[in-house]
């Protein structure tokens, strides 16, 4: 067979594509990943993706946060000098409320984004894993595996059918970016 | 899903004929690939100059210290605070319109949201120039960090609203970037794939690696979610804190309880009125006109009038408060501010943030472009004047009548406020060059639902009602962007 590592189903529209999922789902051919200009929404319940755990990664950040303010606050100002302010507690938990509640929503945004970053493999500096450069501007374009689904032929008719207006069969996995 | 379609009676967010996702891509970024134009380079000019002249006037105040200003003894705060609170009220709209109506899933804000949140972030740097240059001895600003020190470790008080702001800006800053910077990486990775040579590399470093895979945008839109949901609180965390400097004093005037509310309601009011000041600039120069619409400029019309109310009242209720205390530090503290020698600060607030925004009740000022942008400057100069009178009404005639004293601005307070817009407006130009205006992947999320192509496109196929079709038609009226025909039953 030939060299192909990747077939890109180009779609100009999202629902096509989505039609287009469906119809090789129904086929059993799998989808290696789909790339797109704007959030999709219902793909992943089509692709079986799991829910994203980042709201309890924020939630563990968010009180790290707040318990990092509360000690750090107890510490230097009820611990470490007490100071004496007209006879008042030293531990003036209201007072301490607005830095609380600051650090804690700081922890939590870093903490969630430099997990979702880490979780994307998303820094900078990193050469885009790009498949195909218009699914950033204006292409939906599922991209399928040959090795894992060796049918070329019946990929692109059923393809065809849904909708396609290009498919790709490259014989690189990236577009080369040096 | 992207192919639900909206009521029809919804006003559309996106007008224009053939309307495409890449169309979008080309139209939003014809500012960022091609060479900018006149128009562009004489504001950049200007702009620059001005943050020139802030630069000169902030070392001015470094090096003459806080003597340079127009300050004495009785008046330690003036203009200094007053450009401080200014400026971060005005970035509060950019939060609001990111995080406060993505939480209520209001989607014309997927067109301004970029450009309001860049205005948030260089809004809050001239702030915080501010905050720096005030404390006089800025190179020892770590002082206000809670650090271990050489002076028997006494920390920082934590008591002290001070100390609660250098934490709430600090906090509100960093959180604002890193929703902004996050929010533009799909859009970042547009334009690498569109560029060549030395932009692509730019663009590809800062675009992080982003590829757009299913993966990637569910997570992004987790994110986005959670950002905004702790953003919300945040920003009013944020000018609470700022209204809590003066409400937890002892200065008649300033320690009232209503400061909190009155304080974020017109910190949105001002940023409304800024977002409105340079988007109706930005959408005529750049040719926006079909992403910003009249829809657009009347819900941020509506929104200032709102919050314009809210603030009139709060006006109202610290008078009233003031008579019923039965304090006379209290009652004199307005009185004066009425109509001492500073009257006229106080009549000009009055007109500006309560009168004029009244305006917006009728529909024809409401949706008339050179109207909203005039009175948009209108608000800004009385929120300016709001937080004047606030800090120097109240501080100008102390508890002893011998050393009352009036404040004189000083040439550097001038340049210095003068300055500080410079350099907002550099700042902004130079994203309006750099960076994708309007956030390209959330506009693309509008196209099937609500724009006027689809919409159209119903009508003509006969799936809505002739009623709901004239109804709709007859709301593209105030439209500038839709022409004549297309308001038409007969001619769709």
């Amino acid at each position: 067979m030939s060299n192909t590592k990747y077939i890109l189903a180009h779609f100009d529209d999202p629902d096509e594509m989505m039609y287009g999922i469906d119809k090789l789902q129904e086929n059993n051919i799998s989808i290696y990943d789909v790339f797109t200009p704007m959030p999709i929404h219902g793909i992943e319940a089509k692709l079986g993706i799991k829910r994203s755990r980042l709201p309890i990664a924020a939630f563990c950040f968010g009180i790290t946060g707040t318990f990092t303010a509360i000690s750090m606050i107890y510490y230097m100002l009820v611990y470490d000098w007490p100071m004496n302010i007209g006879g008042k507690p030293a531990f003036a938990m209201p007072n301490f409320v607005p830095i609380t509640f600051e650090v804690t929503v700081l922890f939590c945004s870093f903490g969630m984004v430099f997990t979702f970053l880490f979780a994307n493999h998303l820094f900078p500096g990193r050469a885009p894993r790009v498949m195909d450069l218009r699914a950033t501007n204006d292409r939906f374009v599922i991209a399928i595996d040959p090795t894992e689904n060796p049918y070329p032929d019946k990929i692109n008719d059923l393809l065809k059918e849904a909708g396609a207006v290009e498919i790709l069969h490259n014989e690189r996995k990236y577009v080369s970016y040096e | 899903m992207s192919s639900h379609h909206e009521s029809i009676l919804r006003e559309p967010l996106i007008t224009g004929d053939n309307i495409t996702y890449s169309k979008i891509t080309n139209d939003i970024l014809v500012p960022v690939e091609n060479k900018p134009n006149k128009a562009w380079w004489i504001g950049f000019i200007i702009a620059s100059l001005g943050a020139l002249m802030w630069v000169f006037s902030v070392g001015y105040t470094f090096w003459f210290g806080i003597g340079a200003w127009g300050l004495n003894k009785t008046v330690g705060w003036a203009w200094d605070i007053t450009g401080f609170v200014w400026w971060v009220g005005i970035g509060h709209a950019g939060t609001l319109i990111s995080a406060v109506l993505l939480l209520f899933r209001q989607n014309w804000r997927n067109s301004i949201n970029r450009s309001a949140e860049a205005m948030t972030i260089f809004a809050v740097i001239c702030a915080a120039t501010y905050v720096g240059a005030h404390m006089g001895r800025v190179w020892l600003a770590y002082w206000a960090l809670p650090l271990p020190n050489q002076f028997g470790s006494l920390w920082v008080n934590f008591n002290s609203p001070l100390v609660w702001d250098v934490f709430a800006i600090s906090t509100y800053f960093s959180v604002s970037l890193l929703f902004w910077y996050t929010g533009l990486l799909p859009d970042i990775a547009t334009i690498r794939d569109r560029a060549t040579g030395l932009r692509r590399r730019v663009y590809s470093i800062l675009s992080f690696g982003w590829n757009g895979s299913v993966k990637t945008w569910q997570r992004f839109e987790a994110v986005s979610l959670i950002l905004a949901g702790v953003s919300t609180p945040l920003v009013l965390s944020v000018h609470t804190i700022v209204s809590m400097d003066f409400a937890t004093s002892v200065i008649p005037g300033w320690h009232t309880t209503i400061f909190p509310p009155y304080f974020v309601a017109g910190a949105i009011f001002s940023g409304f009125a800024m977002v409105q000041t340079l988007l109706l600039i930005a959408r005529k120069v750049m040719n926006f006109e079909n992403y910003i619409t009249m829809f657009h400029i009347e819900s941020m019309n509506k929104i200032i009038m709102l919050t314009g109310s809210i603030v009139g009242v709060a006006y109202l209720t610290e008078l009233f408060i003031a008579w019923y205390s039965v304090s006379e530090y209290e009652q004199y503290a307005f009185l004066n501010r009425v109509s001492g020698p500073y009257w006229w600060a106080y009549w000009t607030m009055m007109t500006c943030n309560v009168i004029s925004p009244q305006l917006f009740w009728f529909k024809k000022i409401r949706t008339s472009i050179a109207a909203s942008w005039v009175l948009s400057i209108v608000v800004n100069i009385g929120m300016w004047f709001e937080r004047f009178v606030i800090i120097v009404t109240s501080l100008h005639r102390d508890y002893i009548p011998s050393s009352w004293a009036m404040f004189y601005p000083s040439v550097i307070d001038v340049t210095l406020f003068i300055g500080s817009i410079g350099v907002f407006f550099t700042l902004f130009l130079l994203f309006l060059r750099f960076l994708p205006a309007i956030a390209m992947a959330e506009v693309k999320l509008l196209v099937k639902s609500s724009s006027h192509q689809e919409k159209k496109q119903l009508i003509r196929e006969d799936k809505v009602s002739k009623e709901e079709a004239e109804y709709y038609l007859e709301s593209l009226n105030t439209y500038d962007s839709v022409p004549e025909s297309d308001r038409e039953l007969a001619k769709i």
